[in-house]
């Protein structure tokens, strides 16, 4: 085991959350190591090749795959000295004492004791449970994403899209581009749940979106080779007869995300479970300060909802941080304008389901 | 099934290398991960339950789910979806748990 690192700040996960919280604290002028378990920094940003949703200022109207670098190049501005990456490295444990483990490839584990922690993991893929789930071929949409986007090889020829929220709609029009067939998406609700937007280029495309459907089973001997598909009624029971037989080879599912908030249970810091929010989430104040006062959360790991507000409660976590470390310069002036973008990006319709998780996180119903 | 021509995303693909898989020798790019590779090659099988035998594949691409561990240059349980491939690894396919105690 290699000496004890004492970093003041130590942000786990470098993807828009983690990096933004990284800028905050640096530009407060405290030191931070980020730790990251891929080769590189972004997170779900790496992937997201589609012009972004969201504020003007969190980088909205460029495409996701081009905001990490301009993120770094903000922090390479205010000062490489401070900014200390881990890269490879994943975290593997976190100690009541308030130690972390990680453990970088072919190297020997390492044990780091920051001041302040921000967790910024954001999230896992949801499964869903139907016969011949297991077959390879059932992909989960950040798998084909990955794929496609990132090693630029297909997934294979013709695909079922499983939930037409965003991811699922983005990830269809992702594929066409990439020269694979999408035979249809289905949904179990008998509402399309992501933007107008998406939904009408998938459309436009071609691609048949059919609401309140589900997949009974994938077949196949060694690999997916069909599904079969049929329809809902309004109480989500399959109606007799309207079984559809799909020849594909890939399944794709797009069902949902869910915070990975394993570190946070180590910690042992208060959670309660928020469906509108994705599952288990941290308690938190308006500092993005968990039940555990050294302990700081920002971005999906916190709640499932989008790059731009990730970024916000980054800038948040990382100034607490940084600002409870004695680095305080011009906090309430900056709080209070993250603040509003916060409200800014949770307005509206589109913000519904996460304001009323926030509330019943907070106490309320 | 390497994508030729994309709209937006121009792949800046590394130098060649060679692998072999159950002995197949297959090339791949540097920078790619075993498992990228192997799909490239058209391999989809890449594990099997242990009870069942039902075969398994790539999954989740990030180390999650344990659906893509293989045995790499002698080392079991290797998550081959976040491994980069390296010139000259050997990668087979795992039967079982395999032994994680290193022979010298
Ligand atoms: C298909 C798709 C389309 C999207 N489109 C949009 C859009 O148009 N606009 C928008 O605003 N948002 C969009 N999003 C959502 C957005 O990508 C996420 O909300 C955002 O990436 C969350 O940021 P994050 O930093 O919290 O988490 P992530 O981006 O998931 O980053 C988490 C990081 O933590 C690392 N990590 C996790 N566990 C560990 C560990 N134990 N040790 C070390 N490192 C660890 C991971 O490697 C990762 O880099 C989209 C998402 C998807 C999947
Ligand atoms: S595909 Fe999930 S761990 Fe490799």
């Amino acid at each position: 085991m290699t000496s004890l690192q004492k970093p003041e700040i130590a942000i786990v996960g470098g993807g828009p959350a983690g990096l933004s919280a990284a800028l905050s604290a640096v530009r407060q002028g405290a030191e931070v190591m980020l730790i990251d378990r891929d080769p590189a920094l972004g997170g779900q940003l790496v992937k997201q090749t589609h012009m972004f949703f969201g504020s003007r200022k969190e980088y909205a109207a460029i495409r996701g795959i081009d905001i990490p670098g301009k993120l770094m190049a903000a922090l390479e501005e205010e000062g490489p000295e401070k900014f200390k990456p881990l890269l490879d490295t994943t975290v593997l444990g976190y100690y009541d004492d308030g130690v972390i483990l990680a453990d970088k490839e072919e190297e020997q584990a390492m044990l780091i004791k920051p001041q302040k922690t921000i967790i910024a993991t954001g999230a896992a893929e949801k499964m869903l449970p139907f016969p011949g789930n297991d077959l390879p071929g059932v992909y989960g949409a950040g798998a084909v994403q990955t794929l496609m986007n990132v090693y630029g090889i297909k997934p294979g020829t013709r695909v079922l899209m499983i939930g037409a929220g965003n991811i699922g709609l983005i990830v269809s029009y992702q594929l066409l581009q990439a020269g694979v067939e999408v035979a249809a998406i289905i949904e179990g609700a008998p509402k399309i749940g992501g933007y107008l937007v998406h939904a009408t280029k998938a459309r436009r495309a071609g691609i048949p979106i059919k609401t309140s459907h589900t997949i009974k089973e994938a077949y196949g001997k060694d690999s997916v080779e069909g599904a079969l598909i049929c329809s809902l009624d309004e109480n989500w029971c399959a109606i007799p007869g309207s079984d559809l037989d799909m020849k594909v080879d890939v399944i794709c599912l797009a069902v949902g995300l869910t915070p990975q908030t394993e570190l946070l249970w180590q910690a042992g810091c208060e959670q309660k479970y928020i469906p509108e929010l994705g599952g288990y989430v941290p308690l938190r104040n308006e500092k993005m300060q968990t039940s555990l006062p050294d302990l700081y959360v920002a971005g999906d790991v916190a709640c499932i909802e989008e790059a731009g507000s990730a970024m916000v409660e980054g800038k948040i976590a990382g100034l607490y941080a940084a600002a409870d470390l004695g680095y305080a310069e011009k906090v309430e002036e900056r709080y209070t304008s993250y603040y509003r973008e916060l409200e800014e990006l949770r307005a509206g319709p589109t913000g519904a389901k996460i304001r009323q998780g926030l509330s019943r996180l907070n106490g309320g119903v | 099934m390497r994508i030729k021509e994309h709209p937006i995303i121009d792949f800046k693909r590394g130098k060649p290398v060679s692998f072999t898989f159950n002995g197949r020798e297959i090339t791949a790019f540097e920078g790619e991960t075993i498992a990228a590779a192997l799909h490239a090659a058209g391999v989809r099988v890449l594990s099997h339950s242990h009870d069942l035998k039902r075969p398994r594949g790539f999954f989740c691409a990030i180390g999650n789910c344990s659906s893509c561990l293989m045995k790499v240059n002698g080392a079991y349980n290797v998550r081959i979806c976040v491994t980069p491939v390296r010139e000259g690894d050997r990668v087979e396919m795992q039967e079982g748990r395999g032994d994680i105690i290193a022979k010298a």
